[in-house]
């Protein structure tokens, strides 16, 4: 995004509602707190919130982040979300109606099939890109799992979801790299780095559904 | 984290816990609980407090106490229920009051994110006449932390410090101060006021009387403040609410208390005189609301149209959705679920969790277990469905004895208690006692999983090291249960499932008390995710389709096509699955390469 439009971005939304949700043990959590981090330090008021405990036992996981120039509630109301960032595909679904109209859903390809919770068997709902298209939202499907295997490790999956929406957020790529080189291990860095370029590199190329 | 001043990013429980150190807090003690835990844990980061692991909430409660006696500042921090569990010391201590300042952290869980209930611990300060600030931001929770040592000491009285789930867990910016000295005052024998049974009833009086102080401080403390707006509409408000509240109503005056309990009756009299509508947003029950109507501020206001519980829940956790839904009507987007169906996502015991081990054998055999509190309360889930009751902690095996009573002789031998090694030592060994004294005969299995597994590992008395990972004696349970008089003590590795089945069987049988002990550490403790294990596959052509690996529920299995599937990066290779697969179908990846 070409400097004067993130900025035209940035001064319409007076800061943005960023929502991210996934599996219990995914690390919904750690990048929520990378983006908080970065925002903060690109001088906005910021917010964060999440639960912690059984839930995170492969549980449904959802964290909220806001930042702005001074924010009340830490929660995100329902179709106020600029941007959700799903870790797992039917958790994209189960809080896509946060998002605001037209807003955006980087959705990660991978499926997990939830535990039953009495007899009758699990249904995992189908076409869950197109359905979120058809609803009007900006659907970026990444296939997080595979490229962060092409880098040679499944674990900088969640980078690369954090660098195919860093651009949409309007702060700056230089305040991203910052902040994770201040708040990784040194062994990691160089992973992660690579895993938000590609991400960021996906996101701009990215033969995106959207339904107008 | 105990180093760097100035701005920094904090969830609720790091400020408290920053805030009390601010404020040359000496001693600190709690019992691990969804959402308070993190308080106990970031004070253990500042080397020059004492903090420890409690064995449980009562205990804390008078270690904190007897520091406060001691002439030091001190703090205990509990989960809502943990309150229930120290409610015994509380109620008294508003008699004999304090020494160094003394706080108690009640962290509520509304919408009951991780509790086996809802309750508004409001009203146990106005239960206890204790007075009770409630921050509604990370600041506030630093700030009114140091607050409630000032207003501790100030009135001789223990200071409820409240906050909820949102306020716990969520992060905002926070700018610390340094810290301020409060080296330990002498201490000083003062039976007259500490040995409440005996003078009581002359220490009764002193509380009456030091609430109406407090109300009149009320009236002057600084964060019961009221933000300016439009005289139309009113709001009165606290904690988290407040945050909604300034989003549903930006041009609304707003009387925020900072401290809830007592109320100051003039401010908020003269607060509802000045507007024609006010609304009382607060979460859980009517507790403001409530005082309104003692104030009389309906009657003597007339024209004054309050809103409240009569628009919002009092169950469950508020939004902003809620809250302008509630009084302006303002409907969100619903979920996607009505149109496309979202199945729900349960929380589940994690792949080769020693716990499924035990489970898998009481479905088998058919048993009626009582469970408790933790993780492994998810064994009453698919496939296992193996736990009938669970309430709090600790009512587990006092439950199985009960039901005992009434049918011994059709169910005595089918019944088995169900209990973790953490909530065992914080109240499971009373009713065990109990069982011995009056001759039962209930079988109970001891999970020990060697932590406090469903808050996150945290040191308890079994484990032989302290919150600080200081050396310390190691509770032997076998000795334990002997020493009570469990004659039939048997200890299994769940991962050995037929000798699992084999000692359940044999102890339900026994016809005495007896005790399972089923050890194996949780998976997720670090020393044991750092243990390579190869993981394992289904072979396709080997697979009969039979479906029993999926009965051991293990979320690395997808059993949604014909032959399940194993997760490579998912399985830690416990083998409890291919122990089960009864065709040699399931192998670790490389035994056919």
């Amino acid at each position: 995004m070409p400097e004067g439009k993130r900025r035209e971005a940035l001064n319409r939304k007076q800061g943005m509602n960023i929502l991210f949700s996934g599996v219990g043990g995914q690390g919904v959590l750690l990048i929520s707190e990378l983006v908080a981090r970065t925002a903060m330090h690109a001088g906005f008021d910021v917010k964060k919130t999440e639960v912690h405990g059984a839930a995170q036992r492969g549980g449904s996981v959802v964290s909220h982040v806001r930042f702005g120039p001074r924010i009340y509630s830490p929660l995100i109301p329902a179709g106020e979300a600029d941007i959700l960032v799903a870790l797992e595909k039917l958790e994209g679904l189960r809080w896509a109606h946060y998002v605001r109209p037209g807003g955006l859903i980087v959705l990660n390809t991978e499926e997990r099939i939830p535990a039953a919770i009495d007899a009758n068997p699990v249904v995992y709902p189908k076409d869950i890109e197109s359905f979120l298209s058809k609803k009007g939202f900006v659907v970026r499907s990444v296939d997080a799992h595979a490229v962060a295997l092409g880098l040679g490790n499944h674990r900088a999956a969640n980078t690369v979801l954090l660098g195919a929406m860093m651009d949409d957020t309007g702060i700056p790529a230089e305040q991203w790299t910052r902040v994770m080189t201040a708040s990784l291990p040194a062994k990691f860095l160089d992973l992660n780095l690579t895993a938000l370029r590609r991400g960021m590199e996906i996101a701009g190329s990215a033969a995106q559904s959207v339904v107008s | 984290m105990a180093s760097g001043n100035g701005r920094q990013f904090f969830s609720g429980n790091e400020a408290i816990a920053r805030g009390a150190w601010e404020a040359g807090i000496h001693v600190a003690a709690g019992y691990p609980g969804t959402p308070s835990t993190e308080i106990i844990e970031n004070l253990a980061r500042y080397p020059d407090v004492d903090v420890e692991w409690s064995t449980n909430e009562k205990v804390a409660f008078d270690v904190a106490y007897g520091a406060s006696l001691a002439g030091a500042r001190s703090l205990v921090a509990m989960k809502h229920v943990g309150v229930n569990v120290a409610l015994d010391s509380l109620m008294v201590t508003p008699f004999s009051g304090v020494h160094g300042g003394f706080v108690v952290i009640t962290a509520d869980d509304p919408g009951m994110h991780s509790s086996q209930n809802e309750q508004d611990n409001r009203y146990f300060a106005k239960f206890g006449k204790i007075p009770m600030l409630e921050p509604a931001d990370s600041e506030e929770a630093r700030r009114f932390t140091k607050l409630a040592f000032d207003i501790s000491e100030e009135f001789d009285t223990p200071v409820f410090l409240r906050t909820t789930t949102r306020t716990s867990h969520s992060k905002s910016i926070v700018t610390t101060d340094e810290q301020v000295k409060h080296p330990p005052k002498n201490y000083k024998s003062d039976p007259a006021k500490h040995v409440v049974p005996i003078y009581g009833k002359h220490l009764r009086k002193n509380i009456d009387e030091r609430l109406k102080k407090l109300g009149l401080f009320a009236e002057s403390f600084a964060d019961n403040r009221v933000e300016r707006g439009t005289p139309e509409t009113g709001v009165i408000t606290s904690g988290i609410s407040y945050q909604y509240a300034r989003e549903a109503f930006p041009d609304a005056s707003v009387l925020k208390l900072g401290m809830i309990y007592p109320f100051p009756r003039r401010m908020i009299e003269d607060f509802c005189a000045g507007v024609k509508t006010l609304y009382v947003v607060e979460e859980l029950e009517p507790f403001i609301e409530e005082h309104l109507s003692i104030f009389g501020v309906t009657g003597r206001h007339a024209g004054l149209r309050i809103i409240g519980k009569d628009k919002l829940p009092s169950v469950f956790e508020l939004s902003p959705d809620a809250v302008r839904g509630s009084f302006l009507g303002e409907h969100p987007p619903a979920s996607f679920d009505g149109e496309i169906g979202v199945p729900v996502r349960p929380p589940v015991l994690c792949p080769g969790c020693p716990h499924s081990g035990v489970y898998f054998a009481l479905h088998k055999l058919k048993a009626t277990v009582t469970g408790d509190i933790g993780c492994y309360t998810l064994g009453a889930l698919p496939p296992f469905s193996a736990i009938d009751t669970t309430f709090c902690m600790g009512a587990g095996i006092a439950n199985a004895f009960g039901m005992e009573k009434v049918h011994r002789d059709t169910m005595g031998k089918k019944l088995v208690a169900v209990i973790g090694d953490s909530t065992f030592l914080h109240s499971g060994i009373a009713p065990m006692i109990d069982i011995v004294f009056n001759r039962g005969i209930t079988t109970v299995v001891l999970m020990d999983n060697a932590t406090t597994g469903m808050t996150g590992h945290q040191q308890h008395p079994g484990m032989g090291k302290t919150i600080r990972e200081e050396k310390t004696f190691a509770i032997d349970y076998e000795q334990l249960l002997r020493a009570i008089g469990i004659r039939d003590v048997r200890v299994v590795d769940p991962y050995d499932l037929a000798a699992t089945e084999t000692a359940l069987k044999e102890s339900m049988a026994s016809g005495e008390p007896s005790v399972v002990i089923s050890r194996r550490a949780c998976v997720l403790l670090e020393e044991e995710k750092a243990k390579t294990h190869l993981p394992y596959e289904v072979i396709g052509e080997l697979c009969e389709e039979c479906d029993l690996c999926l009965k051991i529920g293990c979320p690395a299995i997808d059993g949604s096509s014909p032959v399940p599937s194993i997760s490579r990066e998912r399985c830690i290779g416990c083998d409890l699955c291919a122990k089960l697969c009864h065709f040699d179908a399931i192998v670790p990846v490389t035994a056919h390469a």
